[in-house]
């Protein structure tokens, strides 16, 4: 008896009385979900049918499991479940049944079994200014990163934190937190950030892999063209109210009602590379900017370090200035002092009986 | 709130005001269609748009829906999921929507074509029912039963 691991997902399919027909209606999802033309369906379906599942080792390092909920809060239910038929999710720390020993053992007969062929996920960063920050069974994620790294085909950092260092990394960066690509040097890695990525975007790159048995094209800080490829703002269905001049001045006035623009309000969508704007979020309901928010930048690098989330880009960051002066004083200082600039700021709006601006939104 | 096959016409509606002559996406799909319609006289190619692919306003979709409206044929499709494939008001300009397993919508593709392809009896799936029938009628010969009291 054929095992399913030495089976092409066509074969698997079939055995499980998927028609040719719906397996073209899946090709079609598939290629719309990987942002691909339609003409290409016939090729993804060939290529699918012929491709077989590929081990996959999933590692958490110092992350919120924000990547993994979005991943399996996915609506498009089908698709998921098939790429998941599709591969042999050999290691999760929080999606396994088993714990402890019984996990590691799973991960290193994974890795034995598929040497120089399986594909390794991280999300999370990784801490080198003491490995005891963030260990797994005794292990520090640096020496487990190391250890899964070597036998894999390709790596792919799923998240900010895995694929530039995130959140942990932001200043001060009391870990010392680094990516993936700053340890592993010798092995293709796809960055796949965002604060959490794009649930179609993870699925997609998995796809790929599965579909063409190679990583996509990356842009200059390895990100898949074809979700990276096009700034928030060239794709922002308000972009023509930016060409007009039409800026929403505050989150309540005539401009907001409208839907113009959000520049002013600190959108940092014209240096920012995701697919929000056309995949869109919960199942393609709604993304930040169509909700009314400024896009905050979560798949660029030290997103949380660029001068406040509610200041337009060509604003002068004042906060920055005195944020460098304080921070000599001390950190602690430093908070202490921020907060009450921001707390005299709304003081002396209060006072003013002025609206609530992007000012006093500012911390 | 999501989209469902049973709601289609009701999709979601945002509480932001665009008016018709804020919507910049609408009027050049439909030139795009319309140059797609002349290619399939001229050389009989098919063109396949993939809604999913431009950026629309809220609302967009719907508005592109309605314009093209809904024409002679109507059809469901049964596969991982309900798929419903109209033809428009323009023949030759298809609506194909595929929704999963939750009536979620997958994906949706403006087809302009004679008949979109996964309408078709797919060649595999011929040669397997030629394979089943031929076994049904072995069996049925061997229990003297004729196919059509099954």
């Amino acid at each position: 008896m054929t095992n399913n691991k030495d089976k092409t997902l066509g074969e698997i399919l079939r055995d499980q009385g998927v028609s040719r027909r719906s397996f073209l209606k899946y090709c079609a999802a598939t290629a719309s979900m990987m942002a691909l033309s339609p003409a290409l369906i016939p090729k993804i379906a060939h290529a699918l049918e012929n491709a077989k599942r590929p081990s996959v080792i999933w590692l958490s390092f110092q992350e919120c499991t924000g990547c993994t909920e979005s991943l399996t809060r996915a609506h498009t239910a089908t698709i998921e479940s098939l790429i998941f038929d599709a591969i042999s999710l050999d290691y999760h720390h929080t999606l396994q049944a088993a714990s402890g020993h019984a996990a590691e053992e799973a991960r290193e007969e994974a890795m034995k079994e598929n040497f120089g062929k399986y594909l390794l996920i991280v999300d999370g960063s990784i801490p080198l200014d003491n490995p005891g920050y963030s260990t797994i069974a005794g292990i520090s994620n640096y020496d487990m990163l190391i250890e899964s790294a070597k036998g894999a085909a390709a790596i792919v950092a799923i998240g900010t934190c895995a694929a530039f260092g995130g959140l942990p990394h932001a200043n001060p960066n009391p870990t010392g937190a680094v990516s993936v690509s700053d340890i592993i040097k010798d092995k293709p890695i796809i960055n796949v950030p965002g604060c959490p990525p794009i649930p179609v975007v993870i699925t997609g790159v998995l796809t790929h892999f599965l579909t063409f048995g190679s990583i996509p094209e990356l842009d200059h800080i390895g990100r898949p063209k074809v979700f990276y490829g096009q700034s928030i703002h060239d794709r922002c269905y308000r972009r023509p109210f930016y060409d007009k001049g039409l800026f929403a001045e505050t989150f309540d006035d005539e401009g907001a009602r409208k839907g113009w623009c959000l520049y002013k309000l600190g959108c940092k969508g014209p240096t920012t590379y995701n697919a929000c704007a056309t995949t869109k979020w919960n199942d393609g309901t709604s993304w930040p900017i169509e909700a009314g928010h400024p896009c905050l930048g979560c798949s660029e690098p030290d997103f949380w370090d660029g001068g406040g989330f509610y200041k337009s880009l060509s604003m002068p960051t004042e906060n920055i200035t005195q944020t460098v002066i304080y921070t000599a004083a001390g950190a602690i200082a430093a908070g202490v002092a921020l907060g009450a600039m921001n707390k005299a700021r709304k003081n002396n709006a209060v006072a003013a009986h002025s609206k609530t601006g992007v000012d006093d939104l500012e911390k | 709130m999501t989209e469902t096959a049973t709601h289609l016409s009701d999709a979601v509606k945002f509480n932001i005001q665009i008016g018709d002559e804020l919507t910049h996406n609408v009027k050049p799909l439909l030139h795009e269609i319309k140059h797609a319609l002349d290619n399939l006289i001229e050389t009989g190619a098919t063109t396949v748009i993939d809604l999913r692919s431009i950026p629309l306003a809220p609302g967009e979709e719907d508005k592109i829906l309605n314009t093209l409206g809904q024409g002679e044929v109507q059809a469901q499709l049964n596969a991982l999921g309900l798929s419903e494939i109209i033809e428009t008001r323009y023949p030759g300009v298809w609506i194909v929507t595929h929704y999963n397993d939750e009536q979620h919508v997958t994906s949706r593709f403006i087809e302009v074509t004679t008949m979109p392809g996964i309408l078709c009896s797919q060649t595999e799936d011929v040669m397997e029912a030629c394979s089943r029938l031929t076994l049904d009628l072995r069996d049925d010969k061997e229990t003297n039963v004729s196919p059509s009291e099954n």
